[in-house]
C-alpha cells in the first residue's frame, strides 16, 4: 500500500494522544481508604503473584474480597499476573502482600500507564488498522480517515488512559472476533471472541450477535452438510478455548462456582451509581430498586432485554451478512446497556466499539452516538479530574469526523440508511419527507443540551437539597438519546435486507 | 447546519490541521516544563509590579530580563490578563511559584499567541507555488507545507513542553518572509524590525534582510544579464525603509535612552560572560571542536604527553553555564566566534548581491545566515536550530535538492533537541512525536518528488538510520551500564557530536547548492 506512511502517522498520532491523556490523574488518586480502579488493578497484581491460584477468588486472611476482590474472568487474572512479574522485577514494593495497599508514586503510575499502552498497542490498535485496511469499496484515503476517527474515539481513551482500565484488551479481542467471522475465518474469529469473554464478562453483550451470525452461516450452508460440520467445529473451538482459560479452576466444583459467583454478583442490585440506562432514569420518578423484590427486578430486566434484542437477532439468523452483523452488534449491546441487570456507565464502550465499525456507513449518526456516549460518562470523568483532556479529545474527535466524512453533508435519507424505511412509511403517509430535517434538528438540540449541561456542571454548584442533580440530568439526557438510537438502529436492521432485495430486483 | 457544513467540510483542511495541533498543544499542558517557565513568570512579575526604569535592573531572581523591550511590553500586556488567573504569580519575590492556575495561564498564553504563527503559515502557503503534483489533497505542496510548519516537532516540544514563546516569534518571521514574497517590502521590513525588538537572536538573519532589501527593493531595475543597474537606485525607498527601522527602534529603545539606561539594557541583552557552549552542547562546529579537544586530551594523558595537574578539572558538560578552557587546542574567544560567523555568512551575502534570484534567493540566504551563525556562534542554544528549520520548510516543497537538505537538517536538528526533555513521562511523547513528524516529512516529500532521483544517497540514509540506535543506546542501554556514574556526560556528548555531523553536512550541502546554482533568469519570468 503506497499510503502506508499516512496510516503509520495516524497510529502514531493515536498513541501520542493516548500517552498525553495518561499524564493526567487516574481514578481514586490519593483517596484512601478505597482508592479506585487504578488501585483495583494494582491490587489484583498483588493478589495473583502472592497467592496460589486456588485462593484468587476466595475470601481469606490474605485476600479480602471486600477490598477490590478479583471479579473478572481468568484471563484478566493471568494478565495481572504477567504485569506483576514485570512489576516485581522493577520494584517489589509495588506488589508486596498487604504492605503495598494504596501504593502510589510517579514511577508506579508510569509503569501502570505503560502496561495499558502496551496492551493497547498489541491488541486493539492492530485490529483497528487491519479492520480499516480490509474495508471494501472505498479509497485508501478514506480508510486512513476511518482509522483516525476510530483511534481518536475519546470514550475509550479517557476510560483506559485517564480513569484506568484495560478495556482495549477485551474490545480488541472482540474486534479481532468481528474481523474473523466477517471474513470467513470463523474458527479464529470465535476463538478471539472467546478470549474477549474470558477477559471481561461484559463482552457477553456481544455474544448473541456472534452466536446468531455464526448459526445463520451454518443454516445457510445447509444443516445436513457443510453447515453441520462448521457448527461442530465452532462448538469444539468455543468449548476448547473456554476449558483452556478455565483449566486451573475446573479441578473442583466449588472453585468454578465461586468464580462464577464473583463474575455475576446478582445480589448487587439493579444498577449502581448513576448510569444512563432505563432503570436508573426511571427510578428518578419511581424507586423501583426499593419497591420491587429482588428476583422480580431480575425477571423484569431479563424480559425487557430479551424482547428488545429478539427482532434483530432473528433477522440476523435468517439473513446473515457482515453488514447486518455489525448493526446487530450495536443494537444488542445497546439493549443490554439500557435494560439489563447491574450495568456500569463504562459499559457504554461495548456499544461504542461496534458503532465505530459502522462509522463509514452512517457517519453522521455514528459521530452523534459516539459524542453522546462520551458525554454519558461525564460525571465519572469529572470525578477523576479529567475535564480538560475530555473536552480536548472530544473536540479533536469531532473535528476528525467532521473533516474526514464531511458529516453535515451526509444527512439525506440515503446517507442515513433510512431510504427503504421512509418509502414504506410513505405508502401510508405520503407526506413523510421531513425525516432528515427532523434528525438534523434533533442532533442540534442534543448537542446544545450536552454543551449546556457540561457548562452547568463545570461552573455551577448543585443545590444542597439535590446534590446529584447534574449527574441525574446527564443520565436522563443520555438515556433519551440512547433510546432514540436503539429505535434508529433497529429500524435500519429491520429494513436493511428489504432494501437489498429491492436492489436485486432492479438489477 | 449548512453553514456548519461549509465551515467544517470541503476545503477546510487547513483549519482542521490548525485546530488539531492546537488541541494537541492543550493535551501537552500537564507535561514537564523547564526553568524557562519560571523565567517567563518572573518577567511577568517584573513588568507588572515594577516601573519601567527598574525592568532591566531588577535582579531578585537569577532569571533577569534579557530580551529586548518589545518582549518586555509583551509580558506586560500578558500580565494584565494574568492577574485574573492568579495575582500571586505577579509577585517578584514569589520565586518558583507555579500554582495550577499559573500553569494554565502560561500554557494558554503560548497556545493563544500561536494564532499569529497559524496566520503566518496560512500566508506562506499562499505565496509558495511548489511543485505541481497529483490532484490528491495529501500530495499538494500546500498541504505538505502546512503540516511541516504547523506540526513542527521542534516548536511543539520547545514551546509547549519545555516552555518558550518561539511560536509567535517564528510567526512574525514567516509573515515578514511571506510579505517579501508578495512584494509588500515595506510591510516585511516593518515586521522584521518589530521582530528584532522582540528577540535579538534574529539579528543573525538581519544581513540577509538588509542586503536583499537594498539590492532588490532600493534598486528598481537590473541590466538584462542580471547585474546591477546603478542609476536605478531609489532614494525614496531607502529613506522610507530607514525611517521604518528607525521609528520601530525609537519606539522600543527610546524610553530607555531617555532614562539613560541603554548600556544596562545592552549588557543584559548580550551577556558575553557566558561560556562558548551552552550547558548542553548545541550540535555545531564548536561541539566538534571541543570533542576533538577532549579526545586529544585523553590521548595525551594516555601517552603521558600532557601533565595531568595542568588540566582544568571543570568539565564542559557539568551542567553549569561557565567559562571553559580547552586543554590541547587553543581556547576560543567571543571575538573569534564573531569573526568565524562573519566569514561564514559573507559568501551567501555576496551571492545575494551579485546573483539575485528574487525572494527564493533571499530565503536561501536567510537560512544560510541562520545556519552559519548556529554553526559558529558564541553560546548557541540547541533551540536556535528552529531559526533555520522553519524557513527551510518553505524551500523543501519546491525542489528535490532542497527537500533532501531540509530532511537531513530537520531530522538531526530535531533529534538534537531530545536532551531538552529528560524526564521519563515525556520520553514516549518525544519519541512518538519525533517519529510522527519524521516519518511524515520523509514520506510525503518522497511522494512529492517520486519522479526525480532519490532524496538521499546511501551514506545519508545510513546516517539518518543511525539516529535510532543512538537513541536506544543513550536512553535505554546507557543508564543500565556501569559508565553511568563514571562518565555521565557520554549520552549528551554522543548526541551533540553525532548531530553536529549531520547539521554540518546539511549546511555544507546548502552552501554548495547556493554557490553553484546557475543564475537562471527566473526573476525575469516574474
Amino acid at each position: 500500500m503506497e499510503k502506508c506512511y499516512l496510516m503509520t502517522a495516524v497510529v502514531l498520532l493515536g498513541l501520542t494522544v493516548r500517552w498525553t491523556v495518561s499524564l493526567n490523574s487516574y481514578s481514586g488518586a490519593g483517596k484512601p481508604p478505597m482508592f479506585g480502579d487504578y488501585e483495583a488493578q494494582r491490587h489484583w497484581q498483588e493478589i495473583t503473584i502472592n497467592l496460589p491460584i486456588k485462593q484468587w477468588y476466595f475470601n481469606g486472611s490474605d485476600n479480602n474480597l471486600q477490598y477490590w476482590g478479583l471479579d473478572y474472568p481468568p484471563l484478566t487474572a493471568y494478565h495481572s499476573l504477567l504485569c506483576a512479574y514485570v512489576a516485581k522485577f522493577i520494584n517489589p514494593d509495588w506488589i508486596a502482600l498487604h504492605t503495598s495497599r494504596g501504593y502510589e508514586s510517579q514511577a508506579h503510575k508510569l509503569f501502570m500507564r505503560a502496561t495499558v499502552l502496551i496492551a493497547d498497542l498489541l491488541i486493539y490498535i492492530p485490529a483497528v488498522v487491519l479492520y480499516c485496511c480490509c474495508l471494501k469499496e472505498i479509497s485508501t484515503k478514506k480508510k486512513i480517515a476511518n482509522a483516525l476517527c476510530i483511534l481518536l474515539y475519546p470514550g475509550l481513551i479517557l476510560i483506559d488512559y485517564g480513569h484506568f482500565q484495560y478495556n482495549s484488551v477485551s474490545l480488541g479481542f472482540a474486534l479481532w472476533g468481528v474481523l474473523g467471522v466477517s471474513y470467513d475465518w470463523d474458527l479464529l474469529g470465535s476463538l478471539a471472541f472467546c478470549l474477549a469473554i474470558n477477559y471481561k464478562q461484559m463482552e457477553l453483550y456481544h455474544s448473541l450477535p456472534f452466536f446468531c451470525f455464526l448459526l445463520g452461516k451454518c443454516f445457510k450452508k445447509g444443516l445436513k452438510g457443510k453447515g453441520l460440520v462448521l457448527l461442530i467445529k465452532l462448538a469444539c473451538t468455543v468449548v476448547a478455548s473456554f476449558i483452556l482459560c478455565w483449566l486451573p479452576f475446573l479441578t473442583e466444583r466449588e472453585q468454578t462456582l465461586q468464580v462464577l459467583r464473583r463474575l455475576f454478583p446478582v445480589d448487587r442490585g439493579l444498577f449502581e451509581d448513576k448510569v444512563a440506562n432505563i432503570w436508573c432514569t426511571f427510578s428518578v420518578f419511581l424507586k423501583i430498586r426499593d419497591i420491587l423484590p429482588h428476583h422480580i427486578q431480575i425477571m423484569i430486566s431479563f424480559c425487557f432485554t430479551f424482547l428488545s434484542l429478539l427482532p434483530a437477532c432473528i433477522k440476523l439468523t435468517l439473513h446473515p451478512s457482515p453488514k447486518g452483523f455489525k448493526f446487530t452488534l450495536v443494537s444488542c449491546a445497546l439493549s443490554f446497556f439500557l435494560f439489563s441487570f447491574q450495568v456500569h456507565e463504562k459499559s457504554i464502550l461495548l456499544v461504542s466499539l461496534p458503532v465505530c465499525l459502522v462509522l463509514r456507513e452512517i457517519p453522521f449518526m455514528s459521530t452523534w452516538f459516539l459524542l453522546v456516549s462520551t458525554f454519558s460518562m461525564l460525571p465519572l470523568l469529572l470525578k477523576d479530574e479529567l475535564l480538560m483532556p475530555s473536552v480536548v479529545t472530544v473536540m479533536a474527535f469531532f473535528i476528525a469526523c467532521a473533516t474526514s466524512f464531511s458529516i453535515f453533508e451526509k444527512t439525506s435519507e440515503e446517507d442515513l440508511q433510512l431510504k427503504s424505511f421512509s418509502i414504506s412509511v410513505r405508502k401510508y403517509f405520503p407526506c413523510f419527507t421531513f425525516l432528515p430535517r427532523i434528525i438534523q434538528h434533533l442532533f442540534l438540540i442534543s448537542v446544545i443540551t450536552m454543551v449546556l449541561l457540561t457548562l452547568m456542571i463545570v461552573t455551577l454548584d448543585p443545590p444542597q437539597k439535590l446534590p446529584d442533580l447534574f449527574s441525574v440530568l446527564v443520565c436522563f439526557v443520555s438515556c433519551l438519546n440512547f433510546l432514540f438510537f436503539l429505535v434508529y438502529f433497529n429500524i435500519i436492521i429491520m429494513w436493511d435486507s428489504k432494501n437489498g432485495r429491492n436492489q436485486k430486483k432492479i438489477n | 447546519m449548512a453553514a456548519l457544513g461549509a465551515a467544517t467540510g470541503g476545503g477546510s483542511w487547513f483549519s482542521a490541521l490548525a485546530l488539531g495541533v492546537t488541541l494537541l498543544k492543550c493535551l501537552l499542558i500537564p507535561t514537564y516544563h523547564s526553568t524557562d517557565f519560571e523565567v517567563h513568570r518572573n518577567w511577568l512579575a517584573i513588568t507588572h509590579s515594577l516601573p519601567i526604569s527598574q525592568w532591566y535592573y531588577e535582579a531578585t531572581s537569577e532569571w533577569t530580563l534579557d530580551y529586548p523591550p518589545f518582549f518586555a511590553w509583551f509580558e506586560y500586556a500578558l500580565s494584565h490578563v494574568a492577574k485574573y488567573f492568579d495575582q500571586e504569580m505577579l509577585n517578584v519575590r514569589n520565586l518558583n511559584y507555579s500554582s495550577s492556575r499559573t500553569l494554565l495561564f502560561q500554557r494558554f498564553s503560548v497556545i493563544f499567541t500561536d494564532t499569529l504563527f497559524v496566520y503566518a503559515v496560512h500566508e506562506c502557503c499562499k505565496c509558495i507555488d511548489g511543485k505541481k503534483a497529483g490532484k490528491e489533497l495529501t500530495e499538494k505542496p500546500k498541504f505538505i507545507l502546512s503540516v511541516l510548519l504547523l506540526w513542527n516537532f521542534g516548536l511543539l516540544i520547545v514551546d509547549h513542553i519545555h516552555f518558550q514563546y518561539n511560536g509567535f516569534l517564528s510567526g512574525l518571521m514567516l509573515l515578514s518572509i511571506a510579505r517579501l514574497f508578495q512584494k509588500r517590502h515595506m510591510e516585511g521590513a516593518f515586521l522584521f524590525a518589530v521582530l528584532l525588538h522582540f528577540k535579538h537572536i534574529y539579528l543573525y538573519v538581519a544581513p540577509a534582510y538588509g542586503v536583499y532589501l537594498l539590492r532588490s527593493y532600493c534598486f528598481t531595475a537590473n541590466k538584462p544579464d542580471g547585474s546591477i543597474r546603478w542609476n536605478s537606485f531609489s532614494f525614496l525607498r531607502l529613506i522610507s525603509l530607514g525611517l521604518i527601522v528607525f521609528l520601530v527602534s525609537a519606539l522600543s529603545l527610546g524610553p530607555f535612552l531617555a532614562l539613560n539606561q541603554l548600556p544596562q539594557v545592552f549588557s543584559r541583552l548580550f551577556p558575553f560572560k557566558r561560556g562558548l557552549c551552552h550547558a548542553y552542547w548545541a550540535p555545531n562546529f564548536w561541539a566538534l571542536y571541543s570533542a576533538l579537544d577532549k579526545v586529544l586530551s585523553i590521548i595525551g594523558l594516555e601517552l603521558k604527553l600532557l601533565d595531568p595537574s595542568k588540566i582544568p578539572r571543570a568539565s564542559m558538560t557539568s551542567g553549569l553555564v561557565q567559562q571553559f578552557q580547552h586543554t590541547v587546542l587553543p581556547s576560543v574567544t567571543p571575538l573569534a566566534t564573531l569573526i568565524c560567523t562573519l566569514i561564514a555568512i559573507l559568501p551567501s551575502i555576496f551571492c545575494l548581491w551579485f546573483k539575485p534570484q528574487g525572494p527564493r534567493g533571499f530565503l536561501r540566504c536567510l537560512i544560510l545566515c541562520a545556519l552559519s551563525s548556529f554553526m559558529f556562534g558564541w553560546h548557541v542554544h540547541e533551540k536556535a536550530i528552529l531559526l533555520a528549520v522553519l524557513p527551510m520548510s518553505l524551500l523543501s516543497v519546491g525542489k528535490a535538492g532542497d527537500a533532501s537538505i531540509f530532511l537531513i537538517l530537520t531530522t538531526t536538528g530535531h533529534y538534537s533537541l531530545f536532551p531538552l526533555l529528560f524526564t521519563a513521562p515525556e520520553l514516549p511523547i518525544k519519541i512518538l512525536l519525533m517519529l510522527l513528524f519524521t516519518i511524515y516529512s520523509i514520506s510525503s516529500l518522497k511522494t512529492l518528488f517520486r519522479k526525480e532521483k532519490p532524496l538521499f544517497n546511501w551514506m545519508e540514509t545510513f546516517y539518518l538510520l543511525g539516529l535510532g540506535p543512538l537513541e536506544v543506546f543513550c536512553e535505554f542501554v546507557f543508564p543500565f551500564t556501569s559508565w553511568k556514574l563514571k562518565y555521565p556526560f557520554i549520552p549528551l556528548l554522543l548526541t551533540s557530536v553525532y548531530c553536529a555531523v549531520g547539521i554540518t553536512h546539511a549546511w555544507f550541502k546548502l552552501y554548495v547548492s547556493v554557490l553553484t546554482d546557475p543564475p537562471v533568469g527566473k526573476t525575469k519570468k516574474q
